[in-house]
């Protein structure tokens, strides 16, 4: 099956989703296609939808201007969220400044870990994978709270950074980066079975 | 389970901060107030300063880091990144930034340079920086140095986008040409351009830079950054356009709308209607050698 995955393309790291899910593709041999996707006639087509890092405030007030928001919650295809993205998923961020989308019922702390200072690389335990995946985590987020549908993928002692629900998958750190494309595959793997 | 291997402050955790910035707008702030407004507008990140590159240029002197107290209330203020600048080759204004814990330092030519001969050895550093430069191969230099994203330089303060355009040309003009040229061609260019060889064989390989390239100086309203955007800027820096205009907050909003969808005129047409005056605009020609910011630092 020919899958279509869009990739919010208003803001963050937009190019490094749409290259790493390309190369997935080629590398499983599919025959599916990578585009982004700015507003909803884009959206429609797609069978599967990345929320990319970037600034969440910036990437929250786009999903409102551009009409997204109602229209992201009643999408019914899957979805891959990565750092901001896995902060717009959630249903609880303690923040004004960000109006979560609510797909999966779980709180997360945005910059958990604090300012770029306290940014880092280390290899962590992923369900699903058997062997460790070399996690880049910048500003990065943590899942405070999930719900009894969410099922936890990875955590780290300072909590939980790798969820599913569903077809949806969220990280807290960015796979994207660093040209292991496991967890890309995980997430194609399962679309194609659908 | 316990964290194996922790590293901090690595090339890929730079070059990775940078990348979360792109589609972005960057808006220097003086008081946490503007930063606030910035904020709200969109912006992904803010630049904290003393005072913004129009007024550096009308008050003179030895422009320099900002008060780190006020970098600290404008830290406080808001929850996406804030940057600050440092003057070229002043080290210890960098490690003073660090130190606070800044998401960025900004190297800039802004400000009064420190060092003629040196930049600051950035790779000793665990927070990422970033450098202006006018063409390829000072953008080389600066990435050799160990900068994790570079701005065009543009001319600071002048509410002029000519100079801005002419860097961002000059640098994605000279990738395009890249691609023609065969090995010995690259080596013997690189020479020419005074840049690192290995550095130019990437530009030539990937077609752009190896990291994020904003544009700046002299971007004033919403036309201006779409047109950067168009020419190739990964996002831009605004200065002095946004709060040196007769309405910041709509400015604000109107320069984030034009650089998210900066090819989309109906887009740039609507968000541009009624904002009022942007910043005064200076005529580069009639500026003194002396005056002109881009000429610092090579």
């Amino acid at each position: 099956m020919a899958v279509r995955i869009g990739v919010f393309a208003l803001q963050g790291d937009v190019h490094e989703h749409l290259h790493a899910f390309r190369t997935a593709l080629t590398k499983r041999e599919s025959p599916g296609e990578v585009v982004p996707v700015r507003n909803k006639r884009d959206l429609a087509p797609c069978d599967a939808f990345v929320i990319p890092g970037g600034e969440s405030t910036t990437i929250s007030r786009l999903i409102q201007k551009n009409d997204l928001f109602q229209e992201i919650r009643e999408y019914d295809g899957a979805i891959f969220a990565t750092c901001a993205g896995m902060v717009l998923l959630g249903n609880d961020t303690s923040d004004a400044r960000i109006q979560p989308l609510g797909i999966m019922d779980m709180g997360v702390e945005r910059n958990a870990f604090g300012r770029q200072k306290e940014s880092f690389e280390s290899d962590i335990e992923v369900k699903g994978l058997n062997s460790p995946f070399h996690a880049v985590f910048i500003r990065a987020p943590v899942v405070t709270r999930v719900g009894q549908e969410i099922e936890v993928l990875a955590r780290i002692p300072e909590g939980i950074v790798g969820v599913r629900k569903e077809l949806h998958i969220a990280f807290s750190f960015h796979p994207e980066l660093t040209g292991d494309l496991r967890l890309h595959e995980l997430f194609l793997e399962s679309l194609e079975l659908r | 389970m316990d964290l194996k291997d922790l590293r901090f402050g690595t090339e890929l955790l730079k070059r990775g901060f940078a990348s979360m910035q792109k589609g972005g707008v960057i808006m220097d702030v003086t008081t946490a107030e503007q930063a606030k407004i910035a904020e709200s507008a969109g912006a992904v990140a803010v630049m904290a300063l003393e005072r913004v590159p129009a007024d550096i240029r009308k008050a003179g002197g030895v422009a320099r880091m900002a008060d780190p107290q006020r970098i600290v209330e404008i830290m406080g203020m808001v929850s996406i990144p804030v940057m600050a600048k440092v003057r070229i080759g002043h080290f210890v204004e960098a490690q003073t930034l660090q130190v606070l814990g800044v998401d960025m330092i900004d190297e800039s030519e802004v400000l009064t340079p420190a060092d003629e001969q040196y930049h600051i050895d950035k790779k000793k550093f665990t927070i990422p920086f970033v450098c202006g430069a006018r063409d390829l191969g000072e953008a080389l230099r600066r990435i050799e140095e160990g900068a994790a994203m570079i701005r065009t330089k543009g001319e600071a303060g002048t509410g002029n986008v000519v100079e801005a355009v002419r860097h961002m040309r000059a640098i994605m003009g000279a990738i395009r040409a890249l691609r023609g040229m065969d090995r010995q061609e690259l080596s013997d260019y690189a020479r020419d351009i005074e840049a690192p060889a290995p550095l130019v064989f990437e530009c030539a390989e990937r077609g752009r830079l190896p990291v994020v390239n904003f544009s700046a100086g002299g971007i004033a309203t919403p036309a201006d950054a779409a047109m950067m955007m168009q020419l190739g800027a990964d996002g831009v820096f605004v200065g002095s356009g946004i709060f040196k205009s007769s309405q910041p907050e709509r400015m604000a909003k109107a320069i984030v709308g034009a650089v998210h969808h900066f090819h989309e005129p109906e887009v740039i047409a609507e968000v541009s209607k009624g904002l009022g005056e942007a910043m005064p605009g200076l005529d580069i020609h009639t500026l003194r050698e002396d005056e002109v910011l881009q000429y610092r630092g090579r």
